[in-house]
């Protein structure tokens, strides 16, 4: 297992092109050079601040809006690390990366790249990496940098104190094995390449080897009744270094687990699991379903004429539920009311959109924390993360959750989590609500801000705009570039039965943009004028597929065929490293009667009496997938990016995604 | 008896009003309307025939007209003003080689045989006089049939009688004509086992009742699912729902947005049209253009089904514009709804708000898999084969 780690870097590697430039010093194939080599990337950093619109720019927010970022007062060192560490590739630093490099070098050049592909396993990887820290085996004054891998042996001089205060540091023993493993073939694999470069940062490795031989037999001799000596790993390690990485990977964890015990290895595989996305609910399983049904608090009657093709989704009767929540409403004592009325809220359908569902729930999360307190015999993190789970039921309850708040209750949970046990509970509360903050400033706020400046300089005078639905970060485009003077129309399209292009409409009119309105129908009609396409989406997931309100697929399928590109606004927290290739196997059903009713139109009222007719069903469906050929190009706070680079994002900022 | 200007008048203005629905209907009362009008008439040569079904047949065109107001004519209409008077020509054509070779021969054969043999004699030399067309070759058999038995009676060759047999065969054609428009979708529907397989998923746009017969066809032998986009606008797909589902079919209703959601569950899409162009192009219901498209990126087949009275001589020229018609902003948003907002509008003086309502739709020929007319199977390509064979090139332009 931790020899695996060892492929940790090796992604990082060999993605070049989309490299944030400040980020890290971005060893390339080539790093067999001297470190100097790789200063000059460093040195331009300050011209980083300047986005090229392809390149994904730092995510600069981390370190931007420190200051306007409600600041932490909390003594938690956990958050203040992170900003640094961006920003802290700075010149002393560069000049240790030169003591790891050859490992990452030689790492990438192996030819056993087995492993690259393999982006799920780094994900899980990497989120069993800080996971295992959280687990309280690692001394609480390990900061949180060490999570990630390369600032860690960048900074390596700096924490060597803590480190070397750590009596059984697992991931100073990962490093160790790393190091040390990487060491040995290091030279050889150089010298062929570059023999006279090899030398400048040999000294630094040597000390980098020694030190880690050092700590790796120290952190054995900790773990005690060691079989298998850090010696031993490494051979094992050095030995198949040219097979493939896979393969070694059990051995040498068996060989590390039992100089641990046994039992930490198991929570680290039921932790990594968690980690992973939970398989959804499948509402054809009916034990499944019964099992649910009796924890649930909201009483639901399933809808008597199920759609069959939808069988594994839930179906129930609308518009039931309401009236016996709030009926419960004084009743319920575990729910807390701000959780109460946010699911009311979102049964009721008055909050609506990816932003405002995740804000909302965040905000309620917030006033939970807040009036929380430990109860005697338990744990914060524990007691918290549990019930956190119980809310997230009872809102999966009153609507099934989108995929960026997933994205969000798993940010909760990690911080909740990874809160250090020497923290008082008013600290870690507060800790919490900062960090809470923090996402929706940084994540949904400010992204949409970034968002906003970069998509508003691709509206150009002159352009006719289509956008479909309503979508808030669309919306803020509009009406951004229309502040700007630039001369542009709007085609709103919109569709039956939730019309809420009506209300984007009604906004856009009033600020006195010049809109045509039609519905979904017209699109083919309309698409002959219109310049660019503006979507929204609820997500965007790793094979590229944007996951929209539907509709969305059909009015990027006509702007493809029209050759009309096709531009998504999403924010990067609504990445899901899910993927999908239709919109059946998943997706939300709204309420079936509102398809058979049309406000406004008394002539069309063939379907008032449907219900005594039993061979009909009606289906409304919420969302759809929209292939990524469709998308020309999806705008996050990252920059602007094809489709296809949505796993890098995913895969790359995910780590400080969780740890902001 | 009212004179045939007068009956005409009347057509007109029921057309103008819209009291005729569906092009079945209409093309039912425009053949039927043109019997009357040429068995009212006193003269029986066929250039005066042809002058004046040419004439009236303008003026009921001219009764949507199109270009100035963005009102889809019934199409229709000119076809079936087109369908006479090819019927017209070839009646005069074979009355004239009828007359000259075959006159004696017709004769002696009428004398000893009751025209069976006769008939192939004729159907021969015909085929050899007329252009080679398909529609000879299926179904003018029984017409050349009824031509044969005038012709027995047309043996005292009088240069007026001729005149009058011709017009007799006229108004036998044109009856013919009337009853295949009325048969049409039977003709349809008994394709519909060859093309629907058991437990398929058929999505269908809009109502159309020749789908509906289509479906209707197939149900008797086999089971299989609907899915209805509902056709905003108009919304006919609730109703056509309602009435499939009391035919007994399983059926799902669905938003029109929801369409590429469901394409890729889905085997075949069928779907009526409003006029079949002579490129294999249809003007349909607004929507179908999308749902043509989202089949064709799933490689699931769009069937046509349309009766022959639809398909149109014209290419189309810039359809989505030309061959269209806007309807009123109401139907998608109410009167005074944004009155208040567009008050609010900094510039209220220019407008900044436009409301697009179309009510049809072009499907280009690449997206059709296959037509299903009453005569048959065609490709989109094979329309203009059709197209020779139903109308005289002289009558493309009345």
């Amino acid at each position: 297992m931790d020899a695996r780690r060892g492929s940790l870097p090796v992604p990082r590697v060999r993605q070049v092109g989309f490299f944030t430039p400040n980020a890290q010093p971005a060893p390339t194939r080539s790093q067999s050079g001297p470190p100097d080599s790789s200063s000059p990337p460093l040195s331009d950093s300050p011209a980083s601040n300047s986005l090229s619109p392809v390149m994904i720019p730092p995510p600069r927010h981390h370190s931007d809006n420190l200051a306007a970022a409600p600041r932490p007062t909390s003594p938690l060192p956990v958050p203040e690390p992170s900003p640094f560490r961006r920003r802290g590739a700075d010149n002393n630093n560069a000049l240790l990366v030169g003591s790891y490099n050859p490992a990452e070098t030689l790492l990438a050049m192996s030819p056993s790249s087995s492993h690259v592909g393999d982006g799920e396993s780094e994900e899980t990887m990497s989120g069993g990496w800080f996971r295992r820290s959280n687990s309280g085996k690692l001394a609480s004054s390990l900061p949180s940098g060490t999570f990630d891998f390369s600032p860690v042996q960048s900074t390596a001089e700096a924490l060597k104190p803590n480190k070397v205060q750590n009596p059984v540091g697992i991931s100073v023993l990962n490093n160790t094995i790393l190091a040390e493993v990487s060491a040995r073939p290091a030279p050889k694999e150089q010298q062929p390449e570059a023999p006279s470069s090899s030398k400048q940062p040999k000294p630094k490795l040597t000390k980098a080897e020694r030190r880690a031989l050092q700590e790796s037999q120290r952190a054995a001799k900790a773990a005690a009744k060691a079989v298998a000596a850090p010696e031993e790993v490494a051979t094992i390690k050095s030995v198949k270094q040219h097979q493939t990485q896979k393969k070694d990977a059990p051995q040498v964890a068996v060989s590390v687990a039992a100089s641990e015990r046994k039992g930490g290895d198991k929570s680290q595989e039921k932790e990594r699991r968690k980690d992973a996305p939970a398989p959804r609910m499948q509402f054809d399983d009916k034990s499944r379903v019964e099992k649910a049904k009796r924890r649930s608090v909201v009483d639901q009657t399933e809808a008597k004429k199920r759609v069959e093709l939808f069988r594994h989704l839930p179906q129930y009767e609308h518009g039931t539920q309401l009236a016996d929540l709030e009926s419960k409403f004084l009743q319920l004592d575990p729910m807390h009311p701000a959780i109460y009325k946010v699911g009311l809220q979102y049964l009721a359908g008055d909050i609506s959109g990816g932003n405002a569902r995740c804000i909302a729930m965040l905000q309620a999360f917030q006033q939970v924390v807040k009036d929380y307190s430990t109860p005697p015999e338990k744990t914060l993190p524990r007691d918290l993360t549990a019930k956190i789970s119980s809310y997230v039921s009872f809102f999966t309850q009153c609507r099934p959750l989108s995929m960026s708040m997933g994205n969000a209750i798993r940010f909760l949970k990690n911080r909740i989590a990874k809160l250090s046990p020497s923290l008082s509970e008013s600290e870690s509360k507060s800790s919490i609500c900062t960090d809470i903050d923090r996402f929706i400033n940084e994540k949904i706020v400010l992204a949409d801000r970034v968002i906003v400046q970069h998509a508003s300089s691709k509206v150009k005078d002159g352009d006719v705009l289509l956008v479909y639905g309503s979508s808030c970060v669309v919306e803020m485009v509009l009406l951004h570039s229309h502040e700007l003077g630039k001369q542009f129309r709007v085609i709103v399209v919109d569709s039956r039965p939730k019309l809420e292009g009506k209300a984007l409409l009604r906004r856009l009119v009033a600020k006195g943009v010049h809109c045509t309105y039609t519905h979904i129908n017209a699109v083919s009609y309309v698409m002959h004028e219109v310049t660019k396409v503006f979507l929204g989406a609820s997500s965007v997931l790793s094979n590229g597929t944007v996951y929209s309100r539907v509709g969305t697929a059909c009015v990027a399928m006509v702007a493809h065929a029209f050759r009309v590109p096709v531009i998504i606004c999403c924010e990067a927290y609504k990445f899901h490293e899910r993927v999908q290739l239709d919109s059946i196997c998943s997706n939300e059903l709204g309420d079936p009667d509102a398809i058979g009713k049309v406000p406004g139109r008394m002539d069309v009222n063939y379907l008032n009496d449907v219900s005594n007719s039993g061979n009909l069903q009606l289906l409304n469906l919420m969302y759809d997938a929209t292939p990524a050929d469709y998308v020309s190009m999806i705008v996050t706070d990252y920059g602007m990016i094809p489709p296809t680079s949505v796993p890098v994002i995913v895969r790359e900022y995910r780590r400080d995604h969780l740890l902001i | 008896m009212p004179g045939p200007q007068l009956l005409v008048d009347e057509f007109v203005s029921q057309l103008r009003k819209r009291k005729v629905e569906g092009s079945q209907a209409t093309a039912q009362l425009t053949a039927e309307l043109l019997r009357t009008v040429i068995s009212q008439l006193r003269a029986a040569e066929a250039p005066i025939l042809i002058e004046t079904v040419r004439k009236f047949g303008r003026e009921l065109i001219a009764a949507n007209p199109f270009v100035e107001t963005f009102v889809l004519p019934e199409l229709s209409v000119g076809n079936i003003v087109r369908r006479v008077l090819r019927i017209i020509r070839e009646e005069d054509a074979s009355g004239v080689t009828d007359g000259l070779p075959s006159d004696g021969d017709n004769q002696e054969t009428a004398d000893y045989a009751d025209g069976q043999v006769s008939s192939a004699d004729v159907l021969a030399t015909r085929r050899l006089l007329r252009s080679p067309s398909l529609h000879g070759l299926l179904d003018r058999v029984s017409n050349a049939h009824t031509d044969d038995m005038g012709g027995k009676r047309k043996a005292p060759a009088d240069k007026n009688a001729k005149a009058w047999m011709l017009k007799h065969n006229v108004m036998e054609a044109i009856n013919e004509l009337v009853e295949e428009i009325s048969g049409c979708h039977q003709q349809i529907a008994e394709q519909a086992l060859e093309l629907i397989h058991h437990n398929e998923v058929i999505l269908t746009f809009g109502k159309s009742k020749s789908v509906m017969e289509f479906l209707c066809a197939a149900k008797k032998k086999r089971s299989f699912r609907v899915y209805v986009a509902e056709g905003a606008p108009k919304y006919q797909g609730h109703c056509f729902a309602k009435d499939l589902s009391a035919e007994g079919f399983r059926t799902t209703l669905i938003t029109d947005s929801a369409v590429f959601a469901m394409i890729s569950r889905v085997n075949m899409v069928v779907v009526g049209a409003h006029t079949v162009m002579a490129n294999g192009g249809i003007i349909g219901p607004v929507g179908l253009n999308m749902l043509a498209l989202a089949a064709k990126q799933h490689g699931v087949p769009f069937v046509v089904v349309a009766a022959t009275h639809k398909l149109c001589p014209l290419y189309p020229e810039n359809p989505v514009v030309r061959l269209n018609e806007l309807k009123s902003p109401s139907d998608l948003l109410q009167f005074g709804e944004f009155s208040e907002c567009m008050e609010l509008a900094p510039d209220s003086s220019a407008c900044v708000l436009n409301v697009v309502n179309p009510a049809f739709d072009y499907v280009p020929p690449q997206l059709i898999n296959l037509f299903i007319t009453d005569i048959g199977g065609h490709n989109p390509s094979f329309m203009y084969r059709l197209i020779a064979d139903y109308y005289s090139a002289d009558d493309f332009i009345l």
